[in-house]
């Protein structure tokens, strides 16, 4: 069966003017258009371009909402598999309505949908993670290569067959890592990459080293006396049936659990569910990786003024670095709000 | 000094009423198997069961995967320091039963074994759905600490696996492989223009039953030490290790390390392959500090030009391996490590504990977090319960129907940081 394609150009590739014509109205015209007519060529058998929407990169970028309403109504009405758009290049206005009606089409109708995109334009920054984007050159010399790849990579998408690395089918990378099989195993690999490395020839990394953000410390508590102290834990300490199912490992979630009442944490009370370390003596005392117990000491002894009534705990192993920053945010924003002079953080 | 690996195929194994290999199909006495394991008296039972490639079997929870071998020619036994006396490995012969393995089961951390299926998805992603596996699945005595049953069963897994090649010694071999190489002086002297590469093997030593073992010796409690490509491959290490399924490397790995492997194949053509430095993961900063600093300076004094370093789980040992590389290119020694990622179940998260810019040559062998969908399996060898406790699984991972979806964590041995396998991330 002949996949049905809806394109999406601009005023400008449909003919009916540059700026002046920036605030034509949505319409749509069936079969190809402008750049559609190669990007029909190169579909050849395998794809058919049902229809072409039309709308002017002023219209869509002021008028956005309704724009876009009106433009999904006409690509709809075609009852596409596939909804390309652009290339855009390095067109600003037109790179964002490429990537809108994508993003919209792709939530709205359920259809694969698919740019091109110099990787500069802010479209690439606003659409990344809600469409396909082919990398484009930044003006309409390019305009071959993208089309190439539009039709290449929209084939694939409107068939089902899954995409591979961002770098081999000329997409624009959202930002995710996927697992892939390569021809070779790692360490043929890292051989391979050290004698390159070491000759001075170059050489593709796997993974681009991240940067860390680096948070800068409180100021020291002027007065622990008065100070009110949290406990908070990675160490998977939690109270006995792990109530909240926070993850024995790769946690998604923290659990806040009220301490008010305990001078101690107990095996009948608290448990370790974290999957990354032997967690016999942590089971029998719980307190050795959340020392309730010894701060309960500290606050009678009148070291600290006051243990706070709750704590917040996770597993720490596995844990992707996106959550654990959430994490982090979220618990420090609630730990400021309750009025916390200060945190202990225990792990394992 | 010389290695020869009498590689005898195995392609099939059966029940039978001796152990032996016949036309490839490895036949195991089961009653002489199980009393080779006779004197344990820290089991309360020993089940022995086979699983095939291709049949729908799935083992959970694995603890070790240990490959069939003995020592026909210079020395006895095999695994100095357990089975064979603690003396040198990698010299003279081996027996080496290919294409089968010894796996053991048991829950002996709630969460820190992972499974292996025999078919379906989860058979791409790890090499023990290529083996004959004989699968050794024991309960404890009642009582028994999780260190004794640890214990008990790490020695069981080798003791079996050196009991299937000792009873097929006089198997003739397919296939035998030679690796040969003298000391480092001969060696320099013979490729003076080759560039000398040095392999800094980081190994879980963390305790708390995340152990590893050099010649017999716990090695948390070992510096960084130089050894012959030949030991490593000839059973000086051996795993102690309840982690993480996905990147812990087992015994079978050690014996088949693949970075040894690729390593030795150039030597002499494209590069001088120096040895292997297995170090240490320790829990403190001050021991990774001291690890990385010795592991660079006998780089440094051996003269390497180049450093290949493989981490082994994933969490604070992304310190030790930044450390490692670090410190090597610090003293103008181009490093490449193999790692994993945990980029978590999106892939969208940053995938290191720990990053440093000297890590500029990256091999990754994929996103542990990464979510698969496995059928149901006919047979469950093992504890099928044990799923909703391994890392990477959570109580709502096993279906009704026996199906089941985790994260590739779970599979022992597909994310491997050896560079076992073909895995690895990309960018989409």
């Amino acid at each position: 069966m002949t996949i049905r394609v809806v394109h999406y150009i601009n005023q400008f590739y449909a003919g009916l003017g540059g700026e002046e014509a920036a605030n034509a109205l949505p319409e749509s015209r069936k079969g190809a258009v402008g750049p559609g007519v190669q990007l029909q060529t190169l579909f050849g058998e395998k794809a058919e371009i049902v229809g072409t929407v039309i709308c002017g990169d002023g219209t869509y970028g002021e008028r956005t909402e309704e724009a876009r309403a009106d433009c999904i109504r006409l690509i709809e009405a075609f009852q596409p598999d596939l909804l390309v758009a652009g290339p855009a290049f390095n067109a600003g206005r037109y790179g964002f309505a490429c990537g809108d009606i994508c993003s919209a089409a792709g939530k709205m109708l359920g259809i694969p949908t698919v740019t091109a995109l110099y990787p500069e334009n802010p479209g690439v920054e606003l659409f990344a993670k809600n469409t396909v984007i082919v990398q484009a050159a930044d003006s309409a010399r390019g305009m071959k290569a993208a089309l190439e790849g539009l039709a290449r990579v929209g084939l694939k998408l409107a068939s089902g067959e899954p995409l591979g690395p961002a770098r081999l089918e000329g997409t624009i990378s959202r930002g995710i890592r996927k697992n892939f099989f390569f021809e070779k195993n790692g360490a043929e690999r890292a051989v391979e990459m050290l004698l390159d490395k070491i000759a001075g020839r170059p050489f593709r990394t796997e993974y681009e080293m991240p940067v860390f953000k680096r948070i800068p410390p409180a100021p020291p508590i002027k007065d622990l006396k008065t100070a009110t102290i949290a406990l908070v834990c990675s160490g998977g300490i939690v109270p006995k049936g792990n109530p909240d199912h926070i993850r024995v490992s790769s946690a998604e979630t923290y659990g806040r659990y009220n301490i008010s009442e305990l001078n101690d944490l107990t095996p009948e009370t608290y448990e370790s569910i974290h999957g990354g370390y032997d967690r016999v003596w942590a089971n029998q005392d719980p307190d050795v990786v959340l020392p309730v117990d010894v701060m309960r000491e500290l606050e009678r002894e009148g070291v600290i003024g006051k243990l706070y009534d709750w704590i917040y705990t996770t597993t720490g192993t596995g844990t992707a670095v996106a959550h654990a920053e959430r994490f982090g945010r979220e618990i420090g924003a609630q730990l400021k709000e309750a009025g916390v002079d200060g945190v202990i953080l225990t792990s394992t | 000094m010389r290695l020869e690996l009498h590689e005898v195929h195995v392609s099939d194994i059966q029940w039978g009423e001796r152990t032996e290999v016949v036309d490839h199909v490895l036949r195991v006495n089961r009653e002489e198997a199980a009393a080779a394991l006779a004197g344990e008296d820290r089991f309360a039972s020993v089940r022995l069961d086979l699983a095939r490639p291709g049949e729908s079997v799935r083992i959970i929870p694995v603890k070790d995967v240990v490959e069939p071998r003995v020592k026909l020619k210079g020395g006895r036994g095999y695994f100095p320091g357990f089975f064979a006396p603690p003396e040198t490995a990698g010299e003279g012969v081996t027996l080496v039963l290919k294409g089968a393995a010894v796996v053991t089961c048991g829950p002996i951390v709630a969460f820190q074994e992972g499974f292996i299926d025999m078919s379906g998805t989860g058979a791409d992603y790890t090499p023990f759905s290529k083996t004959n596996n004989l699968v050794l699945t024991v309960e404890p005595v009642e009582g028994l600490g999780k260190h004794a049953y640890e214990e008990a069963l790490r020695l069981a897994g080798l003791k079996l696996a050196l009991y299937l090649a000792e009873a097929c010694r006089e198997a003739k071999p397919d296939e035998i492989r030679v690796f040969e190489k003298g000391s480092i002086t001969e060696e320099n002297e013979k490729y003076p223009n080759l560039p000398r590469i040095l392999y800094i093997c980081m190994a879980i030593t963390q305790g708390l039953l995340h152990d590893t073992f050099l010649y017999s010796a716990d090695m948390k409690t070992v510096l960084p030490t130089l050894l012959h490509p030949n030991e490593v491959l000839d059973g000086a290490l051996v795993s102690g290790n309840c982690v993480s399924a996905c990147d812990k490397n087992t015994t079978y790995h050690h014996v088949n390390n693949p970075v040894v492997e690729a390593l030795y194949r150039r030597h002499g053509k494209d590069l001088n392959f120096l040895g292997v430095v297995p170090t240490v993961e320790d829990v403190r900063l001050a021991g990774k500090e001291r690890a990385s600093s010795m592991n660079a300076a006998l780089a440094k004094n051996l003269g390497a030009h180049g450093v290949i370093v493989t981490e082994e789980g994933y969490g604070n040992p992304d310190t030790d391996l930044c450390l490692n590389a670090k410190k090597c290119e610090n003293f103008g020694i181009r490093t490449v490590v193999i790692s994993d990622e945990a980029a978590g179940t999106d892939g969208a998260s940053q995938s290191l504990a720990d990053a440093t810019p000297e890590m500029s040559a990256f091999v990754s062998s994929g996103n542990v977090n990464e979510m698969i969908e496995v059928p149901p399996m006919k047979t469950v060898l093992g504890h099928p319960e044990a799923i909703a406790n391994l890392s990477g699984g959570a109580a709502e991972s096993l279906r009704p129907d026996g199906s089941m979806f985790v994260e590739l964590q779970a599979v022992i041995g597909s994310t491997c940081e050896l560079g076992f396998s073909r895995i690895g991330c990309e960018w989409i």
